[in-house]
């Protein structure tokens, strides 16, 4: 990586998996720290997370909700005070806003370090949040994946859906309104994307469990549209839209025939493809939907196919 | 029996308003000029019984009753497409959040919907193992839902489970004991 390589911080950064990415999300967590190896970027996992106390739980007891934050910010401090990778969107707005809050409410502070006392956790150092699109983009940077991609992109052009958390409200990890930074990853690395003009509109979160015909509805809408640009398979940066748009899509077609069976890829699966990773190492076993193009584009001998 | 369509002033509750406005991330409400950007932002509009812009014009002039049992803030799924809009800066979504806390302390449980049991569910994991198992989560969440809605579970569950993508006994934390009684403290109890 040599000259290249001065973005990188040598003592690398903590991984916040969150609840889904050991569970439902499990392939994104494989992909992600594949990737990272592959770009000699270290992640080491935080030790003993909690929950990160996101969005359904805010709605219950916000006070609760915040000092499970605190806590794991509480925990990166412990290891150091690195910056903390949150790759789930809901994860990442927790820990951020915890963080923003506390900076903008003396009261939030002070319930959150009596908290962190009796937890016997350091207040101290400020750690920051990231996410792994931001960090992708102004850290190793597109141009050095287009440097270390190996194999020519074995599928059709992809939509990339940015969803909601991720870039709101916050709009640090990309651009609140027209995001592109997952468009142009992919694209120096290689995989053609589609203009996707719902790349930011929600996914219905937890609606699909909740008020399933709402959230339904939802999910139908951007495969609809992604089908309609074009796309053969999306790009996601967070394990609920991924499992939306993945797990409900059987009972999508059959309201919707018209809607034609959509790998729905995570960013460090495409990505993790593109540089050489191997198909199980990513994952990429584990999608629901559109399992024949899955194996169609990933299996032992497109692995073999290397750019000369 | 006729009933009037519109509100008076005197079926409102300014200081439940007022207090609403204070909370934290509501403190831009009184700034709202009711253009309407947030009910256009919305996704989950079409279904809403009272738009966005509506619900934050009865919030601080103080209709409790009107907002707190409206289906709006249990369809809100906190994508914060209006907060990103609103050009006074108003942090809708956590309006929203405010108001779902009220509507959940005041026993304003709507039994159609199961987005507060969710949220219920949700803290009893939390506090019980320090994180969220989802596939019983998802599972208790269903039985109270209904049968429909259980059997649809089982069956995403069964899909799942075939992909390595479902775990059925997630680790909890180590420091569990401590981190409960920190939790207890926090909200002061002993």
């Amino acid at each position: 990586m040599g000259a290249t390589s001065s973005a990188k911080r040598p003592e690398g950064y903590l991984y916040y998996p969150g609840c889904a990415l050991k569970g439902t999300g499990i392939a994104y967590e494989e992909s992600l720290l594949a990737l990272f190896r592959l770009l000699g970027v270290r992640l080491e996992e935080l030790r003993d997370w909690n929950c990160c106390g996101a969005t359904s739980y805010m709605s219950m007891d916000e006070q609760s909700s915040s000092l499970l934050a605190a806590r794991n910010l509480g925990l990166a401090r412990q290891m150091g005070g690195r910056d903390v990778v949150a790759p789930c969107s809901a994860c990442y707005l927790a820990l951020r806003k915890c963080n923003d809050y506390a900076a903008r409410y003396p009261a939030f502070r002070d319930r959150v370090n009596g908290f962190l006392d009796s937890d016997m956790l350091p207040h101290q150092p400020a750690v920051r949040v990231r996410h792994p699109l931001e960090l992708l983009y102004t850290e190793v940077r597109p141009e050095r994946l287009r440097e270390r991609a190996v194999r020519p992109w074995p599928g059709g052009p992809v939509a990339c859906y940015y969803g909601c958390q991720a870039v709101r409200p916050y709009a640090e990890v990309d651009r609140a309104h027209n995001p592109t930074r997952m468009d142009e990853l992919l694209q120096a690395a290689g995989v053609p994307t589609v203009d996707y003009p719902l790349k930011t509109k929600c996914c219905g979160a937890t609606h699909a469990g909740t008020l399933h015909d709402v959230g339904l509805r939802l999910v139908t809408i951007l495969l609809k549209e992604a089908a309609r640009r074009g796309a053969q398979a999306m790009v996601v940066i967070c394990p609920l839209c991924q499992l939306n748009l993945d797990a409900y899509q059987g009972e999508v077609r059959r309201e919707e025939p018209s809607v034609p069976e959509l790998p729905i890829l995570y960013l460090p699966q495409a990505l993790g493809w593109t540089l050489g990773a191997s198909a199980r190492s990513l994952g990429l076993q584990r999608g629901i939907a559109g399992g024949a193009l899955l194996r169609r584009w990933f299996n032992a001998r497109t692995e073999a196919e290397v750019h000369g | 029996m006729l009933q009037r369509q519109i509100k008076y002033q005197r079926d409102a509750d300014p200081e439940w308003g007022r207090r609403v406005a204070s909370l934290p991330g509501c403190e831009r409400l009184l700034a709202c000029t009711q253009c309407g950007s947030c009910s256009g932002a919305c996704p989950l509009s079409i279904y809403m019984d009272i738009t966005p812009r509506r619900i934050l014009a009865l919030a601080r002039e103080g209709f409790r009753d009107d907002v707190l049992r409206s289906q709006t803030i249990w369809l809100c799924s906190c994508c914060y497409a209006c907060a990103t809009d609103c050009p006074q800066g108003i942090h809708i979504t956590d309006v929203m959040f405010a108001l779902k806390r009220e509507a959940i302390e005041n026993g304003y449980h709507p039994r159609r919907f199961a987005i507060p049991a969710l949220a219920e569910e949700f803290d009893r994991s939390v506090r019980s193992s320090g994180r969220t198992p989802e596939f019983w989560l998802a599972t208790r969440m269903a039985v109270r839902s209904g049968p429909a809605a259980l059997l649809g579970t089982l069956r995403l569950a069964w899909k799942l489970r075939r992909r390595g993508r479902l775990v059925l006994r997630p680790r909890g934390i180590q420091r569990l004991a401590r981190f409960q009684d920190a939790m207890r403290r926090a909200k002061g109890g002993p």
